[in-house]
């Protein structure tokens, strides 16, 4: 791919005139509604929907993240287990916090969060930039380590939340603001965002042309280093702020939180259109890919077609026809 | 933090015991290998396992009892392979990752004339071990299906929440199926969430969007219980009489204490059955208690009246 053929579409989407791959995701979205709807009307009710776009937060918003480290030409296998460090880390900083701070340490949790975040995407992006290691096996690691720290920071067992906050955190995930569950107002401004620095920004073109054509970016006096450091700082403070919103949940982190969301997330990138050698983002793209997978998964459970052994297989085919059909009918 | 420093000094005094080893020769050695702890229930094994090699230690001076925990099966081998070479080993208490890779292995450490007391999960050849502990996977469905059948009447609808497709997770629906057998208790759906209280979170929210009227939920594992009480609290619904669990996490054995209304019983499968079995080889190696053969662990109804006896509030789990 040539940089010339990836910046036409960046053109075109300034024009207002849309290529299949940016409404492809969401016609796919549209029409899982619709056979959802015949399946069982219950999985259009109101109180479902919220339920299943709210949990679909958590994959969306780290999903947004994915899209700039992606589009850049990296790729990060660290998120799931960096997702359950980081919650692991908050909760202890709070509980620490508690007896002294009251309410305050729940703010005071959130921003040791971003620069936990911060913090581990950048040890991500300068392995990846600077030590030269491939992004799969550079972030490999750091999946084992994250998920060996939070084991280790857990004895194996649960860091639950202190009582005390359980209740005051508790909005941040089950409460709303005018109807709408926090967590998808998150989503929205995180998306909102990431779509503002992805398209109408110098560092969004940088991103694309990196990772388009390494050569091409470096020639035209773009430092690879730097954008691509800075799409995995992007991709760690999208974690934190998916840890925010994921603590109040269960209130309680484990060896267990997180895993494989790495696939999830790569795949919600892969089915909103950003292409996984890397070139042009599609952040809108990734977020409805978030909630089709949450859907399907849903769907499975709403439906009885389906018998328990082979929901996976199910929600696997579904997904190979969903690209299909999105490669076939440009 | 407590458990790290007892690690610590765990490790350290079995450093200094390979380095006394020649001094010392008259002291037994009792090597415990176990999985590390890398869910709750293995974290619970790691805590008691501890706990009892501190308590023999200390109470029986002529025993050093070693623990050792490995992240995989083929670590386990090579930590057999590294005790055995450090110490002429009495007695192994192993908790095997996987029945076809540690078989051979543990057949190894027997034929060099130590006692094998084999916990939980069996080998491929049972004739390698002295001593088998284990926990009963039936009972853990048939006691909490006796109880919802007695509570409910006998008549009611259920949703079931699986683990991991495993024979635990089979012999536990097994025991459940057997147990409301001949009553009206219907289970309305049964899925698996993989024994991860995120997955049971979302899928409970979906039984409760599927089904209007819900007289139960059986969730097979306590990790899974915690996301389905979630899920119950966010949706308000009264419906609901009883969710249950199974295992014995020290959250839920809480909440049987503490008299809660939807959750007033537990069914154990313990991760202190390690314990259990250090304690019974021990028995054998000091004061020649004929132990051979297998014990089964019950799995009895925990209540508010017997909860305390299974109540850890100092283990991970």
């Amino acid at each position: 791919m040539t940089i010339m053929t990836d910046l036409a579409p960046a053109r075109r989407f300034r024009e207002f005139n849309l290529t299949w791959s940016d409404v492809g995701p969401f016609l796919a979205l549209a029409a899982l509604l619709i056979v959802g709807f015949f399946i069982n009307p219950e999985f259009l009710s109101a109180t479902n929907l919220a339920n299943v776009i709210t949990r679909s937060a958590f994959i969306a918003i780290i999903a947004v993240g994915a899209t700039f480290v992606i589009s850049s030409g990296g790729l990060d296998l660290s998120v799931g287990s960096m997702a359950a460090f980081i919650t692991g880390v908050t909760i202890m900083f709070m509980n620490r916090l508690a007896p002294g701070a009251q309410g305050w340490a729940i703010p005071a949790g959130m921003a040791m969060a971003l620069l936990a975040g911060l913090l581990c995407g950048l040890a991500n992006g300068l392995i990846v930039t600077v030590g030269r290691i491939e992004p799969f096996i550079a972030t490999l690691g750091t999946m084992g380590i994250f998920r060996a720290l939070i084991t280790y920071l857990s004895d194996g067992g649960t860091i639950p939340i202190d009582r005390s906050l359980r209740d005051l955190y508790r909005p941040v995930y089950f409460g709303t603001v005018a109807g709408i569950p926090i967590p998808i107002l998150i989503s929205i401004v995180v998306t909102v965002a990431a779509a503002f620095l992805l398209y109408k920004t110098k560092y969004g073109r940088e991103c694309a042309a990196v990772g388009a054509s390494e050569d091409v970016a470096r020639y035209s006096g773009i430092s690879v280093v730097r954008t691509r450091t800075v799409a995995y700082v992007i991709q760690g403070v999208c974690v934190a702020i998916a840890a925010i919103c994921y603590v109040p949940r269960l209130g309680a982190a484990t060896p267990t939180t997180g895993l494989l969301w790495e696939l999830q997330v790569i795949t919600a990138v892969v089915i909103g259109g950003t292409a996984l050698r890397g070139g042009k983002g599609h952040i809108w793209g990734t977020v409805a890919g978030a909630v089709i997978l949450e859907l399907i998964a849903n769907l499975m459970v709403l439906s009885d077609f389906v018998s328990e052994y082979l929901v996976a297989a199910v929600q696997g085919a579904i997904i190979i026809i969903a690209m299909l059909v999105q490669r076939f009918s440009k | 933090m407590l458990s790290r420093n007892q690690f610590a000094a765990l490790v350290l005094s079995s450093v200094l015991a390979i380095g006394g080893h020649a001094f010392a020769a008259e002291k037994k050695v009792i090597a415990v290998s176990i999985p590390a702890a890398d869910h709750g229930w293995t974290s619970g094994v790691v805590y008691h396992a501890q706990a009892a090699a501190k308590e023999i230690n200390a109470a029986f001076p002529g025993v050093e009892v070693i623990v050792k925990t490995s992240p995989s099966a083929a670590a386990q081998v090579s930590a057999l392979e590294d005790l055995s070479a450090g110490h002429k080993l009495d007695a192994l208490v192993i908790l095997p990752y996987s029945s076809e890779e540690l078989t051979t292995p543990v057949k190894a450490v027997k034929d060099a004339g130590a006692f094998i007391t084999v916990v939980d999960r069996g080998l491929n050849d049972p004739t390698i071990q002295d001593l088998y502990v284990a926990g009963d996977n039936i009972a853990v469905g048939k006691t909490t299906a006796k109880f919802l059948v007695d509570k409910l009447g006998g008549k009611g609808d259920l949703v079931v929440l699986r683990g991991i497709p495993t024979v635990i997770d089979d012999e536990r629906i097994k025991g459940f199926q057997d147990g409301i057998k001949g009553s009206e208790l219907k289970v309305l759906d049964m899925q698996y969430a993989h024994w991860n209280s995120d997955e049971a979170f979302k899928l409970m929210q979906d039984y409760l969007a599927k089904y209007p009227d819900i007289d139960a939920v059986w969730a097979n594992d306590d990790d899974m219980l915690l996301g389905v009480l979630e899920a119950i609290k966010q949706s308000k619904r009264t419906d609901i009489k009883f969710a249950l669990g199974g295992n014995g996490m020290k959250d839920i054995v809480k909440k049987v204490i503490d008299g809660d209304a939807v959750t007033p019983i537990e069914t154990p499968y313990p991760p202190s059955m390690i314990k259990t079995a250090i304690y019974l080889t021990a028995a054998n190696l000091i004061g020649q208690a004929p132990v051979r053969g297998s014990v089964k662990l019950d799995a009895p109804l925990i209540t508010k009246s017997n909860a305390k006896e299974y109540y850890f509030p100092n283990s991970p789990f």
